[in-house]
């Protein structure tokens, strides 16, 4: 259960980029999960709301969107899904591989934040 | 008033200071010419003897050490410490998994210049340590005879971090009717080309073509090493000739 230091890291980037853009009020932040992250996503979320408390960020979503994994298949000369995590064949001919292209991901993409027409301060 | 919501665009890898910690290791590993394996497994999986016959058959020819990540006691360094080799605890609290930093600051002091491979045993658990990189040159995965051919199923973002899978406790194979083919399957179907080797740290069977695989992979980072030393060498002599 590694996911709330996770979700602290992942407050703790947001906070920095609020503070990097001066008076924005985040209201979402976006992340890329991969199926091979290692992470999983339910665990993550009910951490975000804990790392979230008494923070700026507190009430903010978090906007999950799961990547699955994506091999390069030799066979196919193309990206392929794979057959299952548990199966490393290419979903279309069958063939083992185990070159990764995507799944891999724990990457926050965007922010979705508000700017103050004034500085509330 | 707050305006109209907008959305940024930001990009930022989470654990982007783990991976930059991760990344400064492997530089020091490479530039001091260690060896660095670290083990993940299960609670219970032999891991500590393993990597206690591993330490003291490795030690009459090379220069080793290693590192030894636990919740909580200093027992398994203890342990170790048999060995006659330098060792480590590295004790988490209650973190599950070691990250580059623990990494860092248990390196403190020791000189790498004197080590030819360097052990970091990860706390036990298949999950967690999956996602931290720790500048390791390869991550091998231990599974025993005991667990069942079906853990890489069970597990399949770990095999698929890992580089090569050990399978141990093979003295006890017939007593709990393991199927090597299954296991071996089972590997392959999460990790298709997965290096596979299978030992009994206890009564030594498997241990010296393992150990034979860990200096031939030292061997070749070494010869590589050294092409690469020449090549920068070499490279201003060829200008001059031009």
């Amino acid at each position: 259960m590694h996911e709330l230091s996770i979700a602290m890291s992942i407050v703790e980037m947001a906070q920095e980029e609020a503070e990097r853009r001066g008076s924005v009020q985040i209201n979402a932040i976006h992340l890329k999960l991969g199926a091979l992250s290692g992470v999983v996503k339910e665990a993550l979320l009910s951490s975000y709301e804990m790392a979230c408390e008494d923070t700026a960020l507190q009430g903010s979503r978090l906007v999950i969107e799961e990547i699955p994994v994506v091999v390069f298949c030799s066979s196919c000369r193309a990206e392929r899904p794979v057959s299952s995590v548990q199966l490393f064949c290419c979903a279309e001919c069958g063939t083992p591989t185990s070159e990764i292209v995507r799944g891999k991901e724990l990457e926050v993409v965007a922010l979705e934040i508000e700017e103050w027409a004034h500085n509330p301060v | 008033m707050g305006s109209q919501p907008r959305l940024v665009e930001v990009r930022k890898n989470v654990l982007k200071q783990n991976d930059l910690a991760a990344r400064a290791l492997r530089e020091r590993f490479r530039a001091a010419g260690v060896f660095v394996v670290s083990l993940v497994s299960s609670p219970g999986s032999g891991k500590t003897m393993f990597l206690e016959k591993t330490l003291t058959l490795l030690r009459q020819n090379y220069r080793v050490a290693a590192l030894v990540g636990d919740l909580a006691t200093e027992n398994d360094a203890v342990r170790l410490a048999r060995s006659q080799a330098p060792v480590k605890q590295i004790t988490t609290g209650t973190l599950c998994h070691l990250e580059a930093s623990m990494v860092q600051t248990a390196l403190e002091g020791w000189d790498l210049n004197q080590l030819d491979f360097l052990f970091i045993e990860n706390v036990g658990n298949l999950v967690c340590p999956s996602s931290y990189d720790l500048g390791e040159n390869f991550r091998l995965v231990l599974i025993s005879v005991t667990e069942g051919e079906d853990k890489p199923l069970k597990y399949p973002t770990i095999f698929n971090s890992a580089d090569v899978a050990v399978v141990t406790k093979m003295d006890l194979a017939p007593a709990v009717e393991f199927d090597w083919h299954a296991a071996y399957g089972n590997i392959q179907a999460v990790r298709p080309g997965m290096q596979v080797l299978k030992l009994s740290a206890k009564s030594g069977d498997g241990m010296q073509e393992y150990l034979g695989f860990l200096t031939e992979r030292l061997n070749e980072v070494r010869t590589n090493e050294r092409t690469n030393e020449r090549t920068t060498a070499a490279a201003p002599m060829e200008n001059l000739a031009r």
